[in-house]
């Protein structure tokens, strides 16, 4: 599969990552030499495989449904850029 | 007195029990050795004064009679494990200033053991390279170098930081991280010995996370038995990570030394690839004559889908990472780039604070779980991985343990493969096959290549039998005697 610059827009959109007009066409070639190379799978047939979704055969387990951690508010924003009265601050998302 | 970074990580255990030295003598000498080292690289952060005040208490304990199984021992922590009140990177400028509230799981084990922290070892941002040169804090350069030159070579990657600091003599041991070849590659390409345990074995809790169904922490150390003591300590079960598997930790410094007598050894004969330098056959080749030597039986084995590991992890561990990476938002932690929405703030940052193979590999990720791709890259690749999972189940029907090589080369020049990331991919055609059936394996240094750069034999066996790969790893430790050390040009 060969990707189009208007296809790596689409993505880095959806990644949520900014590229300019000048990486497009480098980006775009990039990706379709790393699709091109997994495209070999093709060539093996998978019908009726199971996918393999986990890397050790087992169940997960679970515990009680109560809390077992909780106020953290200041760990919790310690890091953030920007924080005000334990909320993280972002520009405004709403009109 | 001796130099004291000329230890092994047994040998300095036992000489501070004896009160031949104190934990403050030791940690000295590494941080005196960190000092003269800084041309390699190798630590992002240096936490002398924390390390000084372990040792301290290290003293204290041993002096008490108190002393844990790594009492006062000076270690290296990739900078992939969160460290409470302590800078954690990932190597990645989207992490500036990220001091976590919390400690991993793993760094934990070990100082309840006793172990003293040096610092924050350098790595590929993310975990994403095969030479430590995607790093936001630079490449890390490997101590060795190609007899008559003196240019600088990769440490391998990700825990290229890791491997270049045990190879220098800049901490006894250091942990480190392996999603396709991360802890055994550069173990190869530094003349360290380096374990991938079984995928579960060492809790993922606090780790930066990579591709959590192929993410697993082990040790890179000096020698053989130095891993065992390492990894006994780092391992075990945690019930923060929902994948951790609850199971007893053996002894594995107890399975040296005994015979590999009647071990079945197999050689996967689909990893005689094309191309590959007559060296590594040769050094392929003594590791079997050792072993037979040793009492162990040959038996060649056939893993069918060895050539589809690499394109299905390159699928697997890309939209894994997109996923993971999503947090890294310039709202909760780390950089922020101002935007005029918050769309335009998250791209932004992303863009600023994530490097070119990071961003290429999320961008990847993206792609192959989008909308009308998802069942033709991901769920084709889950069932490819289940194929060659099912190789090594078949395999280890006939045989004990595989023996390969760890790595299709030496170590190579920084700057060599970087302008064409598939032939870097290439790197890990060995040991990405065992991350995606979540098999333990290691890599020991077996010899020198033709230009005296350390090369390593890998062996990979059944889950949850590290005790097997220990043994046999001994087995080829003794019949190598690799006692090549590299010169110490590094020092201020």
């Amino acid at each position: 599969m060969s990707v189009d610059q208007n296809t790596v827009r689409r993505i880095a959109r959806l990644a949520r990552i900014a590229v300019t007009q000048e990486e497009l066409a480098p980006l775009a070639g990039e990706l379709s030499g790393i699709l091109a190379w997994v495209e070999q799978l093709n060539g093996l047939d998978t019908t009726g495989v199971e996918p393999m979704t986990s890397a050790v055969a087992m169940s997960l387990k679970s515990r009680e449904d109560v809390i077992t951690s909780g106020n953290l508010q200041a760990e919790v924003t310690r890091n953030a850029p920007l924080s005000e009265d334990g909320f993280f601050v972002v520009p405004k998302v709403v009109e | 007195m001796t130099d004291l970074t000329r230890l092994t990580l047994a040998a300095a255990r036992d000489g501070l029990a004896k009160k031949d030295f104190t934990s403050g003598e030791l940690t000295g000498a590494y941080v005196s050795a960190i000092e003269a080292a800084s041309t390699l690289n190798t630590y992002i952060t240096v936490t002398a004064d924390k390390a000084r005040e372990m040792a301290r208490a290290s003293d204290e304990r041993i002096a008490k009679g108190d002393a844990g199984a790594l009492e006062g021992i000076p270690l290296g922590i990739k900078d992939l494990f969160c460290t409470k009140d302590v800078l954690t990177t990932a190597a990645s400028h989207i992490l500036d200033g990220f001091v976590p509230p919390y400690e991993s799981s793993v760094t934990q084990n070990l100082w309840n053991d006793g172990a003293v922290m040096l610092g924050k070892l350098n790595n590929d941002e993310f975990a994403m390279g095969s030479s430590n040169e995607t790093s936001f804090y630079g490449p890390v350069i490997n101590p060795w170098r190609r007899k008559g030159s003196d240019s600088k070579l990769v440490p391998g990657g990700s825990s290229g930081g890791s491997s270049s600091a045990v190879a220098a003599r800049l901490c006894l041991g250091a942990t480190a991280t392996d999603t396709g070849g991360s802890i055994r590659q550069p173990a190869s390409f530094t003349g360290t010995v380096g374990i991938k345990p079984t995928y579960g074995r060492c809790s993922r809790w606090g780790v930066v996370a990579f591709a959590s169904s192929l993410d697993q922490a082990g040790p890179i150390t000096r020698d053989v038995r130095d891993a065992a003591i390492l990894l006994r300590s780092m391992a075990g079960y945690d019930e923060k990570d929902s994948t951790s598997v609850d199971r007893a930790v053996p002894d594995y410094e107890a399975s040296l030394g005994q015979s590999v007598k009647g071990l079945r050894v197999g050689i996967p004969k689909e990893y005689r690839v094309e191309g590959m330098p007559s060296e590594i056959e040769a050094l392929w080749a003594r590791g079997i004559d050792w072993l037979k030597a040793a009492g162990a039986e040959i038996v060649e084995v056939s893993l069918p889908h060895t050539k589809y590991a690499l394109p299905s992890y390159y699928i697997i561990a890309p939209a894994e990472a997109s996923s993971n990476l999503a947090r890294y938002d310039g709202v909760r932690y780390g950089l922020r780039v101002a935007g005029k929405d918050i769309t335009d703030l998250y791209e932004r940052t992303r863009a600023e604070g994530f490097g070119a193979e990071v961003r290429r590999r999320v961008l990847i990720g993206t792609y192959v779980l989008s909308a009308g791709y998802y069942d033709a890259y991901y769920v084709k690749a889950q069932q490819v991985r289940a194929l060659i999972a099912r190789d090594f189940t078949q395999a280890f029907e006939k045989v004990d343990v595989l023996l390969t090589p760890t790595a299709p080369s030496a170590a190579f020049g920084i700057g060599e493969k970087t302008a064409d990331p598939l032939s870097m991919y290439l790197n890990d055609v060995f040991t990405v096959p065992v991350n995606l059936a979540g098999l333990p394996g290691i890599s020991i240094p077996a010899g020198l290549s033709g230009e005296g750069l350390p090369l390593g034999l890998q062996l990979i066996g059944r889950a949850f039998d590290e005790e097997t790969l220990f043994r046999a790893a001994h087995a080829i430790e003794q019949a190598a005697d690799f006692t090549a050390e590299p010169e110490a040009w590094w020092r201020a």
